[in-house]
């Protein structure tokens, strides 16, 4: 199937991704690294009958993707860095009102304007808490473009499933670096749609009140049910509420209905890991060089294995901590100053094996940035 | 229809203070779209935050009580994901001109077919009567104790400047005026604003010598005039109400539509 291959960018396979997925509506805002996704959804999304706007701002163009996926459409938006900070209000606001959407930010330099064309993976905790108040979300990323595509796929099914935002954490290494991309058959990877309510017309539909299975099937705005959506805590119709009760049933439901699923949610790629002695742990972009070094060692007989993480968040808490135990040494590869790193300590039993290799300069980590921990942990000095 | 078929009466009694005219702007809405025959399943409300964003609780449509500032921008996405519904934008002042204003120009240079509804009464109720945009220099607020010094805003006059294609002012003493201009602005095809002088006894009335509700509708009485009367020219203070513009230009959505054929067709 030659035509079935691309040469793209990550970013392009991350539309081809969303166009799998059935994305209906697109709004953003230039900004780079990641405009090239807008330039192509302008493009492409009309053609096949979805909306493109570019919007005033950042802000709206969150907003705006929100108020089409109440009206049942698959809705994506795409940022980075300063426009990803901008976007977190309205990203609380999808939180509370469980709209599905997608938020892909092509993480940058910062803080601030910082390095608007460098690499960077310093928005790891931003993605999980960058909006206030207590809240769960999923956040996934990719090192190249075949799972660029695939979890952008994927973050629309778990988007559509757990009536979620997801975002996508992709990196501008990943976003500019072209490679090829085998595009998947139509059916060849699963499309889900969010669930809809059976509760014909005419009888009281409550919008948010979950299954008991923690779902919760949704009426279209424009369909026969009419109610309320709020970002203020609200009861089953979607009236505010202030009633301590309903409040502490929306706030576990809300946690719950992914906390709750994280082994659903977790996605892993691991390399070598069975027989490791030392485990790599990295993702998107710099998993690229770990698995460089690792390949590269095993040629060696050193027995170096890579757990390259794709869920964030929720953290894979379990399956790190079962590859941690197996092994002398983990070293968690990042470009930030050990955001994961800590998430790493936390769950594992012992916190003292677990090193950084990291890159903070805006330049691409190299090999050599593992190697020279490595060297460190296998006391041959720095 | 009574106008009671239009409201969710689970969640009354409703939380504005006694006097407010934000209830009267709501009857009004009501009639507006029970005249017009429009369907309740077939109208979107998308508010903002504050005192007159509550209106979406109350009201039996698809309702969207959204962020501060932002309704137009949730509402911009929702009307062209489905342009055939009818979307509806009640905001306050400080949410429309203030927070939201950037959302506010660019719905009227888009031209996109929302019907945004100002409930101006000058001030930030909800948090307790700070100046908003509206607020008159000179006027007393919880954050002016010495008397504001920021000029307002001119509504009628920014968004006109912006582009909009159906521009008015009315008052909640004006109601019978008030629903009929509703009715035009909701039919117009087009980004349609609607300045509605609302008042808000409890913080603006009580900072700036208005003693009750009916003191400051009898202000909006005797200090507004229709659009272009001999009264005006003899007193330029006073405020005009009526249709500012009322203009066909295209719209965003058919607009959008013709991009659609146009890449249907291979570019």
């Amino acid at each position: 199937m030659k035509n079935n291959i691309l040469f793209v960018q990550g970013n392009e396979a991350c539309v081809e991704g969303a166009l799998y997925a059935g994305l209906d509506f697109f709004a953003g805002y230039p900004i780079t690294p990641s405009t090239e996704i807008a330039e192509l959804l302008s493009y492409r999304l009309p053609a096949k009958r979805g909306k493109f706007i570019q919007m005033e701002d950042e802000l709206s163009s969150m907003c705006a993707i929100v108020g089409a996926s109440l009206t049942g459409k698959k809705a994506m938006t795409a940022t980075s860095g300063p426009g990803f900070s901008l976007k977190q209000e309205a990203i609380g606001f999808a939180v509370m009102t469980e709209t599905p959407c997608v938020i892909v930010n092509v993480q940058r330099g910062g803080p601030s304007t910082g390095l608007p064309t460098s690499g960077s993976q310093g928005d790891v905790m931003q993605a999980r808490w960058g909006t206030h108040g207590e809240h769960a979300i999923i956040v996934l990323t990719a090192s190249n473009n075949q799972d660029v595509f695939a979890m952008t796929v994927e973050a629309f099914n778990l988007s559509e499933t757990f009536r979620t935002p997801v975002i996508l954490l992709f990196d501008e290494i990943v976003a500019h670096t072209r490679e090829r991309l085998t595009m998947p058959e139509p059916d060849e990877i699963n499309v889900v749609d969010r669930l809809h309510t059976s509760v014909p017309k005419g009888t009281d539909y409550h919008p948010y009140l979950p299954r008991e299975d923690g779902r919760l099937p949704v009426s279209d705005f424009g369909g026969v049910h009419r109610y309320n959506v709020t970002g203020l805590a609200h009861d089953m119709w979607g009236f505010p509420s202030t009633n301590p009760t309903v409040v502490y049933d929306l706030m576990r439901h809300l946690v719950d209905k992914i906390q709750g699923h994280s082994k659903e949610i977790t996605r892993v790629k691991e390399f070598f890991v069975h027989d490791a002695e030392c485990l790599l742990i990295s993702y998107g972009a710099s998993a690229r060089t770990a698995l460089h070094v690792v390949e590269n060692r095993r040629e060696r007989g050193e027995k170096l294995g890579l757990l390259e993480l794709q869920t964030l968040w929720p953290f894979p808490a379990d399956v790190v901590k079962k590859r941690c135990a197996s092994v002398d040494s983990v070293v968690v590869v990042e470009m930030n100053m050990g955001q994961i790193l800590h998430e790493v300590k936390r769950v594992t039993d012992d916190g003292d094996k677990v090193f950084l290799a990291n890159k903070i300069d805006g330049t691409f980590i190299a090999p050599k940035d593992i190697l020279d921990i490595l060297r460190i942990i296998q006391g041959k000095g720095a | 229809m009574a106008v009671r078929d239009y409201i969710r009466e689970r969640f009354f009694p409703h939380l504005w203070c006694p006097g407010c005219g934000h209830g009267i702007v709501m009857g009004a809405m009501i009639r507006a779209i029970e005249k017009l025959g429009i369907q309740k399943s077939d109208i979107v409300v998308v508010s903002g935050i504050g005192c007159s964003s509550r209106i979406c609780g109350y009201l039996d449509f698809h309702t969207l009580h959204t962020l501060h500032g932002r309704a137009l921008a949730f509402a911009t996405g929702l009307k062209l994901s489905r342009p055939e519904l009818t979307v509806i934008a009640p905001m306050g002042d400080g949410d429309a001109f203030a927070i939201g204003g950037n959302h506010l120009i660019h719905a009227a240079r888009r031209n996109i077919d929302l019907t945004a509804i100002i409930m101006n009464n000058n001030i930030y109720g909800m948090t307790g009567g700070q100046y908003s945009p509206s607020t008159g220099y000179g006027d007393f607020a919880t954050t002016a104790p010495y008397g504001n010094i920021d000029p307002s805003f001119d509504p009628v006059n920014l968004v006109l400047g912006a582009g909009a294609s159906f521009v008015a002012r009315t008052t909640t003493y004006h109601v019978t005026s008030m629903i009929n201009i509703l009715e035009k602005a909701i039919t117009h095809r087009g980004f349609s604003v609607v300045d509605v002088l609302s008042q808000c006894p409890t913080y603006y009335g009580r900072k700036n010598k208005f003693a009750t509700a009916v003191d400051m509708m009898n202000f909006y009485k005797t200090q507004t005039t229709p659009i272009g009367s001999k009264d005006k020219e003899k007193n330029p203070d006073l405020i005009e109400r009526g249709i500012f513009i009322q203009e066909e230009r295209p719209e965003y959505c058919t607009e959008y539509a013709k991009v659609i054929e146009k890449a249907s067709q291979g570019g």
